[in-house]
């Protein structure tokens, strides 16, 4: 083990599936004694937004995402529905919306935590949060669209916290 | 002795971990917890996570598809 035991993320992703990988990674990463840093950036920046109702996933250029239904006969949910639909598929207006509930429905069943309860639990244990500041004047958010307890910066801040850091990744 | 027991059983990664961890913050040294979950990757991660916190695993025992930790704290 290196002498410094520090973690740092870059989360540039904003989708429901994509908002995983760096909550999952953080809070774990914290609860096994490292001091972590997420710095959220373009997309990545939602997964500090107060409401998180709206992330979705998108079945669209991801043909190979498995879909499975989360309900009905074991043989039905068996089927994987994903290869079998041709991806122009999800231009319909509200397919996403459906494919996203059936990822959160799957996600239930399998006793994954919700990207909320996992924020929630990252702040608690003290993860630190750093915002994007050129991403919020691009995208137009304001502060008060933000959670509380997180830092506002620049890639700067960024990279010196980096800088100690033994293990740091882009998601 | 008694055990303070956490379930887990239903909760995948990294639920087990978090809850794992809040529960030993509020452990005294040389106490133990026993974890019951249910989530496969458990097993190995259990040995990493005592690993990196210097946590003791005392004892791992499967009981059909329930995977069972003691640890100790430290």
């Amino acid at each position: 083990m290196s002498e410094t035991n520090e973690m740092t993320l870059i989360a540039s992703k904003g989708t429901l599936d994509w908002a995983y990988p760096p909550l999952i990674l953080a809070s774990t990463g914290i609860a096994m004694g490292k001091e972590v840093s997420v710095f959220c950036t373009f997309y990545g920046l939602i997964l500090l937004l107060k409401d998180l109702s709206h992330l979705r996933i998108s079945p669209q250029g991801n043909p190979d995402m498995p879909m499975k239904m989360p309900f009905g006969p074991k043989w039905f949910q068996g089927i994987n529905f994903g290869p079998k639909i041709p991806n122009i598929m999800w231009n319909i207006p509200g397919l996403e919306l459906f494919a996203t509930s059936m990822m959160k429905k799957t996600m239930k069943n399998n006793g994954i935590a919700t990207i909320e309860e996992l924020r929630e639990i990252c702040i608690e244990m003290g993860v630190k949060f750093i915002a994007c500041e050129m991403t919020i004047g691009m995208f137009g958010f304001a502060r008060e669209d933000f959670i509380e307890g997180i830092e506002f910066a620049g890639a700067a801040t960024y990279l010196d916290v980096a800088h100690t850091s033994n293990q740091d990744l882009f998601i | 002795m008694s055990h303070q027991t956490l379930d887990m059983c239903g909760y995948n990664c990294p639920m087990p971990i978090l809850k794992t961890k809040q529960a030993l913050a509020k452990m005294d040294t040389k106490e133990t917890i026993k974890v019951i979950c249910t989530d496969k990757g458990s097993k190995k991660d259990f040995v990493a996570f005592c690993n990196q916190l210097g946590h003791t695993l005392v004892s791992q025992e499967d009981e059909g598809n329930k995977f069972i930790f003691y640890i100790e704290k430290n």
